[in-house]
């Protein structure tokens, strides 16, 4: 069976044909040549491909294109667009919240999401918050940092 | 990874997903696919036709009627946690509801595929047999509800028919001098329980007059520990009482509890009290202040 989608993506809308199976991960880096949303686990645990959908951060590995028909994706390159870091990711940057930078998209945007609900989280919310992205580089303390940092800028 | 080949569906209204169940033998209902996408990729499940439910608005949230509250089958993970009248009324569901995996999985996975799915290291099953919740689902012949109790019949297996669809949960919102709580032991990788405890503690004149306590996690479907329940009854819910009544919840178990590498049976048999004692006890000290 074949498919018709349209998903915005970054405020630009893709018609596309796809197979009912395709993840939407699979489509915003394959169908659209959007890479910068990463496949770590491809098992629902590790985060590296959290979007956000309708505002909402979502595990792409774990989410069918086809439910996100209709439905407004943002990625990471959504949030750079003329190249300029936005706020959070300036944070992350100056407080070293990454080294290879394979779970930063994933943790920006479940950075984000806790952010919009709460504007001042303590170290111990944050970690909660980040549950479910797993970094195999920086040892967290520095992903917490780059969270507060972000907060005290006034990132919500 | 990608699962095996399967059409889509997507269904607008409740009659639209069973007209679509009836027209496509073999078809799987999806709502938030936290459970059977993975299980898709794994290709453990490999249905030849999907059912999304995920739109369905007449599926979705929380509301009360009369003395209790109706949970919509599409209501997520978040959205319960969320939820002013659980804190107050179900504070266990809430509670419960809040400690599902990360953020990213309460934002996606419904109480209704939760419930459907019935994987014994899940939370929310634990929690709706203490609270004593009704799940309702329809079908070909029309509505029933089935209680918790009776619904969780083995590892991911429920009373629940191919073709019936859960529509909602109701569970009784609690009155002054009860109160309930859940606790949890969680795998630090996955988060899905290795154990869980839920009780609902019924307090009146210092003692207790009714008490239902299960657990989960470490049986095949989340179950009763009447034992426990009939030694708090009568009782003053002092740390004392409450530590003698926990302990025969090893008795209830008996032999059912599975252990894998992890944690084994008998490691999960001795916490297993533990984890009774402190549900009990976080119930009862809401059941004071209500
Ligand atoms: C990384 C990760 C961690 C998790 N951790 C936990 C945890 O700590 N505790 C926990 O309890 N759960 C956990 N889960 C599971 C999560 O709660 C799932 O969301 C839930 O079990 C299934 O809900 P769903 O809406 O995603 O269902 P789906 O995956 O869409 O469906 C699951 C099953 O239920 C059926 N179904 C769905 N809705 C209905 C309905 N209305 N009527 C009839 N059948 C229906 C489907 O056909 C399917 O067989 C975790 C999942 C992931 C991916
Ligand atoms: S790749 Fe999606 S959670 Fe790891
Ligand atoms: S920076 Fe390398 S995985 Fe997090």
């Amino acid at each position: 069976m074949k498919l018709s989608v349209s998903i915005q993506v970054n405020g630009r809308t893709y018609d596309r044909e796809i197979e009912p199976r395709l993840l939407l991960v699979h489509f915003l880096r394959d169908s659209i040549a959007l890479t910068g949303t990463k496949i770590g686990c491809d098992t629902s645990q590790c985060g590296a491909c959290t979007v956000l959908l309708d505002d909402v951060a979502v595990k792409a590995c774990t989410c069918l294109a086809a439910q996100a028909d209709g439905c407004s994706v943002t990625t990471i390159e959504g949030l750079a667009p003329d190249g300029r870091l936005n706020a959070l990711q300036e944070a992350f940057w100056t407080k070293h919240g990454l080294q290879c930078g394979f779970c930063t998209p994933g943790m920006i945007f479940a950075a984000q999401a806790l952010l919009r609900v709460n504007g001042n989280p303590s170290p111990e919310q944050i970690r909660h918050a980040l549950e479910g992205n797993l970094c195999r580089c920086t040892g967290y303390q520095n992903i917490v940092r780059s969270v507060q940092a972000a907060a005290a800028a006034g990132v919500r | 990874m990608y699962s095996a080949d399967f059409d889509y569906h997507r269904a607008r209204s409740l009659a639209d997903a069973q007209r679509l169940l009836a027209a496509h033998p073999g078809a799987k209902l999806l709502a938030g696919g936290h459970s059977l996408i993975p299980l898709m990729k794994l290709r453990l499940a490999a249905p030849s036709a999907v059912i999304d439910i995920g739109r369905i608005p007449e599926l979705r949230g929380i509301s009360r009627s009369g003395d209790s509250i109706r949970i919509g089958a599409l209501t997520t993970h978040a959205e319960l946690a969320a939820s002013a009248d659980l804190q107050k009324s179900a504070a266990a569901l809430a509670e419960a509801a809040g400690l599902v995996g990360d953020p990213a999985v309460r934002s996606r996975g419904t109480i209704g595929g939760n419930v459907a799915h019935a994987d014994p290291a899940s939370d929310l099953p634990t929690v709706l047999v203490a609270l004593d919740a009704r799940i309702t689902a329809v079908g070909p012949k029309g509505e029933r509800t089935i209680s918790a109790d009776d619904f969780f019949t083995g590892i991911m297996t429920t009373a629940l028919a191919d073709d019936e669809v859960v529509t909602a949960i109701a569970v009784p919102a609690s009155v002054r001098g009860q109160g309930s709580a859940y606790v949890k032991f969680a795998h630090p990788a996955s988060r899905y329980a290795v154990i869980g405890a839920a009780a609902l503690v019924s307090i009146a004149n210092n003692r207790c007059s009714g008490a239902r306590v299960a657990l989960g996690g470490l049986l095949p479907h989340a179950s009763r520990v009447r034992s426990v329940e009939k030694a708090l009854t009568g009782k003053p819910l002092d740390a004392a009482a409450i530590e003698a009544a926990a302990a025969l919840a090893q008795a209830d178990l008996g032999s059912n509890v599975a252990g894998d590498i992890y944690a084994s049976a008998e490691y999960r048999t001795a916490m297993a009290p533990v984890y009774v004692k402190r549900a009990v006890a976080a119930a009862a000290a809401r059941a004071g202040l209500a």
